[in-house]
């Protein structure tokens, strides 16, 4: 399959997913960790692709959503945006909200 | 010209900005010494009204997107109008510490 269809079935598959570097126990880059950590803090359920471990993927995500740096955070399929965006909406409440509402969209079955 | 500078200007260019602030937080990462890797920006425009946040980062990507294709690996965003900037009383979030992911590929 190639990248650019694979990411694309990831991001459609999971209601929250966030490409990392690193694992949220593991993060090996101080932006992704703060992320991942604002993620897990909501409480709700997300995904995570380690994109050390899969190096496809690293060097084609800048181009899949034309956004150059990682962490990226996707909500019911769509880019939401990297760290920063990630902690502006974890402080404003937004973030647990937009969350729930992917997984809600998303069924029961989706995102374990 | 520094990065530091070209990427100031670049900004100043494209946003007419209020209040624009370009940090050199490369120290902060496992690079050496003088390096212009990592950088935080603090832009305040009303460029950016009635935009996403989405919108407005992927705006300041395109035009740094030389910088970032060479050697720009991270860049930290704060990106508000000038009046949600007064609403926040002027303070922004410190950037975090690397925890070492840079020396394992090419970095962005």
């Amino acid at each position: 399959m190639d990248v650019l269809d694979r990411i694309k079935e990831q991001v459609e598959a999971n209601p929250v997913v966030i490409y990392m570097k690193g694992t949220p126990q593991f993060p090996m880059c101080g932006f992704s960790s703060r992320a991942a950590e604002a993620l897990a803090a909501t409480g709700v359920e997300f995904g995570f692709i380690n994109i050390i471990q899969d190096p496809e993927i690293f060097e084609n995500l800048p181009r899949f959503a034309d956004w150059p740096t990682f962490p990226q955070l996707y909500i019911g399929g769509e880019l939401v945006g990297g760290c920063d965006i990630t902690m502006e909406l974890a402080q404003s409440g937004e973030l647990k909200t937009m969350m729930e509402a992917a997984v809600a969209k998303a069924g029961p079955a989706a995102g374990s | 010209m520094t990065v530091q500078s070209e990427i100031e200007n670049k900004l100043l260019d494209a946003f007419s900005p209020s209040f624009l602030e370009v940090l050199n937080e490369s120290h902060m990462h496992n690079v050496p010494k003088g390096s212009e890797s990592h950088f935080k920006v603090i832009l305040i425009s009303d460029e950016f009204d009635g935009k996403m946040l989405v919108a407005r980062h992927k705006l300041v990507y395109k035009v740094l997107a030389e910088e970032l294709a060479n050697g720009v690996h991270a860049l930290a965003l704060h990106t508000h109008t000038v009046a949600e900037y007064e609403t926040k009383h002027g303070t922004v979030p410190d950037s975090p510490l690397c925890l070492g992911g840079n020396k394992l590929g090419t970095g962005r």
